[in-house]
């Protein structure tokens, strides 16, 4: 049995991700979940894990150094890269949406978008046939209106709490996100017994939750 | 440090022996197969041979010649061969095996690792449309990778073919075959089974089209795609893929390869039999190839054509070869004993010994230099003999 190397983003999806292996069969160790560690090996499962910037984990499946790797559907859009999108994971949903200050339009000559997914933005307000510029942030996206850097943002949004709480409301809906899982094309065919068993695996605990 | 086109690298000395080595490997192999090696210009009209290649169009580089004209860098061979073969060499000889190791030339879009140039090697038959075609460029691909010391690799097979009429037959029309076709070209399972979800199709076709994701392997997977189709329509691709199969078994091959039928490599280039080389240690697809029936015709030969292409740098970064250590002599000498050295150089050369002769006043730092060589022979002062 070949050993199988999973890219994990860090945060929120993490924990999600970790429950739904576990659900569906996989021995971690317990003290899995609040490891400092990078990389966790887990020989029993002939699994190794590495933990990594959820925007860098098609990164390391492109490349190979994973073979199969957890991403949101965001990443995927904003990175664009050459790995094959096996199975909704259907956990951490939210969406990627336009938001502003209430009740403002946008600039006509050069309206400002802030974001940390400049791809993703400026083919939207492409297709959307509006010129506009990109500013690309790599965190505290909100502010951006407030303090006058941009007229509007393009942002994740799971609650909703956060816009609110910095007095913005949101104008578009873009794309919804669930997490996705990704496999490199290589390992795909070289090691497809035991991706697939995982996919299955991953899958009969999906049916059953969205059955329930 | 001076700066380099994005993509565009040196091969330094250590590499380009790895590659000159696994080079002359595949290529006598290849010639042991019979074909003949030929070599076409770096720069080709973009409306010819820009226009036919398979490369996508924003990945060409493009330039202006000086009645304004666009020229492409070419972005692989086979369509350039497809020019010679169509314009020339065919009316000598059909069916033609030609093939080919050239750089070729594909504008990155971002950063970090791809390079823009690269060495390709490869075989195109023109002019056969058999099965035993396929097959014979299958299993030369196969004796290639297994010269330049690859052991472990898996090609992967489809059928452009196959994957068109089923499409066809379920949602209809070519435009929703297309849709359908593009989420697998991405690679993106998720969206084909949210699409197919979102198709007004009764469930039974619905689960044909999902089942195509998950049918793979050598024994009844080209059975298991046969089900999917309803009723003798459209099974020759089928019946094609069988035979390829027969075949690779008489060649003793079937080891290496695995059937999935819903491999799709192109959009619109191949148009039969098409496979794709993955290998255990590189991330990604070492090599493909396939049946491309209408590029010829684009050059006006109607005739068939199947052929693959093996990436050199892919290959190497597999393989991990180490290079045979130098084994240069360096013969250091001062005026006085210049005419022996260059004797005694000229005599070990035509021996086939590397020999590096070089004059004692033209080294900075002594130590250093000869520290790079194992074997060092002092020719300096008035007499003596040399010392080692």
């Amino acid at each position: 049995m070949k050993e199988l190397t999973i890219a994990m983003p860090k945060g929120r999806i993490f924990e999600e991700a970790v429950v739904m292996l576990k659900n569906a069969g996989y021995r971690l160790p317990p003290e899995f979940d609040d490891s400092r560690k990078l990389i966790i090996e887990v020989p029993e499962e002939k699994l190794r894990f590495i933990l990594a910037k959820p925007m860098d984990v098609p990164t390391y499946v492109e490349h190979g150094v994973a073979d199969l790797g957890i991403a949101g559907k965001d990443v995927m859009l904003e990175e664009e890269r050459d790995v094959y999108e096996l199975l909704d994971l259907a956990i951490s949903h939210c969406y990627l949406a336009v938001a502003g200050l209430p009740d403002t339009v946008m600039n006509e000559v050069a309206p400002k978008i802030a974001t940390k997914y400049p791809n993703v933005a400026s083919s939207y307000f492409r297709e959307q046939g509006e010129q506009v510029e990109i500013i690309k942030l790599n965190g505290s996206i909100e502010i951006a209106p407030i303090i006058g850097l941009t007229d509007r943002i393009v942002d994740i949004v799971s609650t909703g709490r956060t816009l609110k709480e910095n007095g913005l409301v949101e104008y578009e809906r873009i794309v919804d996100i669930t997490s996705r899982l990704i496999v490199n094309p290589v390992s795909y065919r070289i090691k497809h017994q035991r991706i697939q068993e995982m996919v299955d695996r991953l899958d009969d605990v999906i049916s059953k939750e969205t059955i329930r | 440090m001076f700066e380099k086109p994005m993509g565009m690298r040196d091969t330094f000395p250590h590499l380009y022996k790895m590659k000159k080595q696994i080079r002359s490997h595949v290529e006598s192999e290849m010639s042991a197969w019979g074909y003949e090696f030929l070599e076409t210009p770096t720069l080709e009209y973009d409306e010819t041979v820009g226009e036919a290649s398979a490369i996508l169009d924003q990945q060409l580089f493009k330039l202006l010649d000086q009645q304004g004209r666009t020229l492409v860098l070419r972005p692989d061979m086979t369509a350039p061969i497809a020019r010679v073969a169509a314009s020339k060499l065919l009316k000598d000889r059909n069916p033609l095996r030609l093939a080919y190791s050239a750089n070729v030339f594909r504008a990155q879009q971002r950063e970090g690792g791809r390079p823009a140039e690269f060495e390709q090697m490869g075989v195109e038959l023109i002019g056969d449309a058999s099965v035993s075609g396929d097959a014979e460029t299958i299993a030369l691909l196969i004796s290639s990778l297994r010269t330049a010391g690859l052991e472990d690799f898996t090609i992967s097979i489809g059928h452009m073919g196959f994957v068109q009429e089923l499409f066809l037959q379920i949602v209809g029309t070519e435009e929703r075959a297309q849709q359908l076709k593009r989420y697998l070209y991405d690679k993106n399972y998720v969206g084909y089974r949210k699409h197919v979800e979102s198709l007004s199709l009764s469930s039974i076709d619905k689960q044909r089209l999902l089942r195509l994701l998950t049918i793979r392997g050598n024994g009844d997977s080209i059975q298991d795609a046969r089900e999917l189709l309803e009723g003798d329509k459209g099974t020759e691709p089928l019946s094609e893929l069988e035979e390829l199969l027969s075949i690779l078994e008489e060649y003793n091959l079937t080891q290496y390869v695995t059937m999935d039928v819903s491999l799709v490599s192109h959009m619109s280039y191949y148009t039969g039999v098409l496979f794709e080389v993955y290998a255990d240690k590189v991330g990604y697809s070492l090599g493909n190839g396939g049946r491309y029936n209408h590029l010829l015709h684009k050059f006006g030969a109607q005739v068939a054509a199947t052929g693959f292409g093996i990436r050199l740098d892919y290959l190497i970064e597999a393989l991990s070869p180490q290079a045979e250590k130098s084994e240069t002599l360096l013969v250091l000498f001062s005026a006085e004993r210049r005419k022996e050295a260059i004797d005694f150089t000229y005599k070990l050369r035509s021996e086939g010994r590397q020999v590096i002769s070089q004059d004692v006043t033209g080294v900075k730092d002594m130590d250093r230099f000869t520290a790079q060589f194992t074997e060092v022979e002092w020719m300096v002062g008035r007499s003596g003999k040399a010392g080692v």
